[in-house]
Order: C-alpha cells, then structure tokens, then sequence
C-alpha cells in the first residue's frame, strides 16, 4: 500500500466519521423536535375528511338515492324515514361527533357564514376570521393559532367546496338557509380543524 | 389516685368507643351493601329505589365527578341515543363552545342532575332554576320573532322544548302533523309478535311435571296459558338446563331466559331498579306514590303483575297496575273514555287492539325492524316515556290522536290528572308557529 492509498484511506475515513457525527447531529435535532407540524397534521385530517365526504356524496348518496338506484332516501330527518339515509353533511358531523367521544387530541366541525342552523356559524374570532379568508381567497387554506379556556389550540380553516348540484340545491331551498343563491365549485363554508398545542 | 383512674377509664372508654364506631363506619364504607349512615340527602324521584345502593353511582368510593357522569351514561346512555338527544355531551366538549361550558358545563350530567339536593329538584330531576336555557339562547327571538316575550321559565315547561328529547317536537314533525284529525275512532294499537318471536314447540300434556307433585289446579291453570301452548312445560322453569334441583320458586333469570328484552325494560325501570342494584325488590310502602295499603308489602317481580301459571296479558294490563297504583290519575282510569275503550274490547264488542289499557300507554308495544321484519315488543320500563310526558307523543298518543291534540292534552296538568276524561283545557301554539314560518318562508 503505497502512501499516497494511506493518505486516501485516512481522509475517506475522516470524512465518512465527519458525515456520521453531522448526520447523528441532525438526527438528534430531528428527534428533539416537538413532532409532526401541526399543519401537516390538520392538512393530512383534512384529506382523509375530505376523501371520505366526497366518496359518501358520490358513492352512497348518488349511487344509491333517488338518482341512483332509489334504494335508499337522504333526508335531513333520515332517522324518521324509512331506508333514510343521513345528507353528506350530516354525515360528516357524526364523524366529527364519533370522534369526539374516542379522542381529544383534536376536533374538527363544518361551519358556515350562511348555515342552515345557526348552532353552526363561526363564534370564535378565529372562525370568523377563518371562514372570511377562505371564501374570499379561493383555493387557500387558513391557519392561525388562538386561545380558548385555559388551553392555546392549532386552528385551520378549509373550504368546503359544492361537489354536487344537490348540494347548492338543498341549501338554496332550506326555509332556514340564510344564502340561496349557491352553485357548483362555490364555497358554502369550511371545515375547522382545531389540534390543542398547550 | 381515685380521680387518676376516673380519668383513665374515662379516656379508654373514649377510645374504645372512638374505634368501635370508626370500625363500625370503616366497615359500612367498605364492605357492607348498604350505607344509609354515609347518605348526605335524599335522592331524587328517580333514584331514591336505588340510594342504599351507593355503588350504582359512587363507582369508586374516591372517584370525582367524572366517575358519577360515567355511571350516569351506564344507565341512560341507550335511551338518550334512541331519542336523539338535542344536547349530546360531544357537542360540548368541542373546544368552540369553551365559552358555554364556562357558563353551563353542559359535559356533565350532573350540573344539571345534581343529586341528594331532593328540596331543590325539579320534575325532570333538574336542580337548576327553570330558566336554564337562557344561558346559552337568550338570542333565541333574533331567529324565531314568534319567541319574542317568551318567558325564559316556560321553553321546557310548555310542551314545546326539551333538553334531551324532542322527538315529537321539533319543527319538521310539527309541519308533517299540521292537519289530523283531533281523534281516529278506528285506530288500532300495535299487536304484541311476542308469540311469533318465542320458539314454538308442541302443546304439551299435562305430564310433564318431572315426577313432582304439583298442584292440580296450578296443573290446570297451565294447561290453558300461553306457556303450555307455546311448549313452555314445568321444568323449563322450575329446573331449567343448568340446574340440578326443582327450583320451587324460580327467580327472575327463569323468566329472562325467554324474555330476554321484557326483563331488560324491567330492571331498567322503577319496578325492577332495585333489583338490578342488587337490593331487595321495591315494595309499595317503600315508594314515593299513592298506593293502596293492603298492598304496602307487595315485592315486586315478574310474578307480581304475571302469574307464571296463569300468565293473563289483560290482568297484567289494568287489574294488575290498579292492585297497587292508588293515586288521583290511577283511581280515574276506570272512569275514563279509554276504559271504556278497554271494556267494550274486553267484552268482544270492538276489535282487537282497540281498547287503552294502563300498559298500552306506560308499557307502550314498541316496533322494530329486526332482520327485515317488523317485530312489536312490550316495553317493560314503564318510566321510560313518563318524563318529560312528551315522551309519550309518539310512542303512544299518535296512534289515535293527531300530534296537536295529542301535546294539548299532555300539557294540561288537571285532564292528565282526570285520565283524560275531557278536552284539554290548554292549547300549545307550537304548530301555528311552525306552519307561519313556513309560509313566511
């Protein structure tokens, strides 16, 4: 082995020692961090909801409600209907319910400036806030962080798009819907997604 | 050293009978199955059956407030699912109402319930003021002008809200229900599918009595009922499967083994509570209403209102209930239109299912849809639809009467009080609302 080769293998080594120790570093930095960043977290709920929710509204309701094969009646009263079947917003709800009684680790809810009951209209300032930029900003999500009881929270904001014209539709025509004038692609509302950060 | 000794004695009598009642209450605290020296109040309307039964609330006797909510939901959960509850606990606890709870903590049933507090409960076992609901819609006539006025002490107290269950309440049924007919003279009640649902076995001779000597006239008795024609023979009850012995007087779980879903209405209701605590079976003179005296010793279980041998649906229905039940509303019944009703079927001079018998509305025949057939069972808990008595609407009064005439007639104290002999003297203008709106729409 010719000295020159030493010389190689010593630095080879000197580096590959220097890449483990700045790798570990990172690794350590990386472990030391408070987790997954709350808006990966809430963008990656709001997918899953968002997935589902559609799949409900394209693969339940319109396969199998009166456009469909008629098997089954969606009614806002499904529970007093004979094969009634919950709206996709009702049914997104009792997810949001569902969950609640399994986790607090996060809560999510759909909100509306113009909804249907007004249990649901935005009452934080951060809703508020939320629900303006989303319809105002089409195609954006909102984030922000605000305080509620004694606990700081996480708070995003996505819009909830009309997929289908009954969507526009039933809103349109609800005796307590206070907008009617709704179409397909408009945003009827969002989805708040709230994770505790304190 | 005369007044020494006097002061020994004295405290060793102090400290022998510091420990004998430290011991004494140690031991009712632990280990004994009732405590009456560790109640602080008397229970509610709802729960006195049960208060020597600490545990059924007091999960742990070191547990807070949220042990007690969780024994609370033990027993309730179920039926406040059925009703759709209009103030579930998940709502309140998304942190957007964090506001409300710090006004109301409406997670917890017992802000509302709060028990032992017997002078400060309200019909509904509520110890809050009446006018509850306006800690969180005192907005309420910004969406509804109609409220505008309303007084914030009738929202619950009119047959026009509840907390829990407006099943037959809310605006939608209202406007459904908006044009019957006050009183469907051909109406039917549901008919019990109890002896479709049972197996059935063969007749069986009067035989079949395991080599006992057994009473003729109980042999008798049986050999016309119901049980002998659904195969139902003496063994299946006095020695069933797992036992080895004639039991002579078989227990509640005789019973259960074939009517699983009556015996679960039962020990959910104030009939059968204690016995679900593990206390012995309620008796008259142990409960809180009028009853007849010679009854004051009567324990209740199945045999109490079916005779095993005899089992007679129509003296369970009215004689059995009247044998007891001695107060204003009970002592009208023989005199009221459904009575009347009750006889005139008895007597072979109407249809089946045309009479109103006390169990047609306390023990109301429930419909489900079990595995694609309609099934009519017996609700055996006879609380379940008697407060608030709005409960009663649906499962009970519209199957004759329209829903205006039928909320009418539950929000007047004085035509309940008569058993519903009469008009009722209140009107509650919940479908006028409603139908204005909607052609306000």
């Amino acid at each position: 082995m010719t000295k020159k080769m030493v010389l190689k293998k010593v630095v080879l080594a000197s580096t590959l020692a220097a890449t483990a120790v700045a790798m570990s570093g990172c690794m350590e930095s990386e472990a030391k961090a408070p987790g997954i960043d709350p808006k990966i977290y809430t963008d990656s709920l709001f997918s899953v909801m968002k997935a589902d929710r559609t799949n409900y509204t394209k693969l339940i309701i319109q396969r199998l409600g009166p456009k469909g094969a008629g098997s089954i009646k969606p009614d806002e009263h499904w529970t007093d209907v004979d094969n009634g079947a919950p709206l996709p917003a009702q049914m997104f709800r009792a997810g949001a319910e569902a969950v609640a009684e399994m986790t607090s680790d996060f809560t999510y809810s759909l909100q509306s400036t113009w909804p249907i009951n007004s249990q649901n209209a935005p009452r934080t300032n951060m809703e508020k806030e939320g629900l303006e930029y989303i319809v105002a900003n089409p195609g954006k999500n909102f984030y922000g962080e605000e305080s509620l009881g004694d606990t700081t929270y996480f708070t995003a904001v996505y819009p909830d798009v009309a997929v289908a014209a009954p969507c526009a539709d039933c809103h349109n025509e609800h005796k307590d819907s206070p907008r009617t004038d709704f179409k397909i692609g408009d945003v009827m509302g969002g989805v708040v997604i709230r994770v505790p950060l304190s | 050293m005369k007044l020494i000794s006097s002061k020994a004695t004295l405290w060793s009598a102090w400290i022998l009978l510091s420990l004998l009642l430290a011991g004494y209450l140690g031991y009712q605290m632990v280990e004994a199955k009732q405590k009456p020296d560790f109640l602080i109040g008397e229970a509610s309307h709802g729960h006195y059956q049960i208060e020597m039964a600490c545990e059924s609330c007091h999960t742990d006797p070191f547990g807070g407030k949220e042990l007690i909510h969780d024994a609370c939901l033990n027993c309730h959960q179920e039926e406040l699912a059925a009703v759709d509850d209009s103030h579930p606990i998940k709502k309140f606890t998304d942190p957007r109402n964090a506001d409300r709870v710090a006004i109301l903590d409406a997670r917890n049933c017992v802000t509302c319930h709060n028990e032992h507090q017997l002078e400060q409960t309200r019909a509904m076992g509520v110890t809050l003021a009446d006018d509850f609901c306006f800690r969180c819609h005192q907005e309420i006539a910004e969406d509804r002008p109609s409220h505008q006025g309303m007084e914030f002490d009738s929202c619950a107290s009119a047959g026009c809200h509840n907390y829990h269950d407006n099943k037959a309440l809310y605006e939608d049924f209202l406007l459904k229900h908006q044009d019957e007919v006050a009183t469907n003279t051909a109406a039917t009640l549901p008919e019990s599918t109890l002896s479709k649902r049972l197996p059935r076995k063969l007749a069986l001779a009067l035989s079949d009595a395991n080599g006992e000597t057994v009473d003729l006239k109980i042999n008798r008795a049986w050999a016309a009922s119901d049980h002998a024609s659904a195969g139902v023979n003496c063994t299946d009850c006095h020695q069933p499967d797992n036992a080895k012995s004639w039991q002579q007087n078989p227990g509640l779980e005789a019973c259960e083994s074939c009517h699983k879903d009556e015996n679960k209405g039962f020990l959910a209701g104030k009939h059968g509570m204690r016995l679900a605590a593990e206390l012995p079976a309620i008796s008259p003179a142990q409960a809180r209403l009028d009853f007849h005296q010679e009854a004051d010793d009567h324990q209740l279980n199945c045999n109490s209102c079916h005779d095993p041998h005899q089992p007679d649906l129509q003296q369970a229905a009215v004689e059995s209930c009247l044998n007891c039940h001695d107060d204003q509303h009970s002592r009208q019944y023989k005199d009221s239109p459904h009575a009347q009703l009750w006889q005139k079927e008895l007597a072979g001079e109407s249809t089946a299912a045309t009479g109103v018998s006390c169990a047609s509305c306390h023990m109301p025949r429930e419909q489900k849809k079990i595995a694609g057939e309609v099934q009519v069972m017996v609700q055996h808990n006879q609380n379940l639809n008697l407060r608030p008595n709005e409960k009663m609407i649906r499962s009970v009064c519209m199957n004759c009467h329209s829903l205006a005439f039928s909320i009418d007639a539950l929000a007047d104290p004085k035509l309940v009080s008569n058993n519903f002999n009469g008009k009722p003297g209140k009107h509650i203008a919940s479908i006028e609302m409603a139908v204005d709106r909607e052609h306000k729409k």
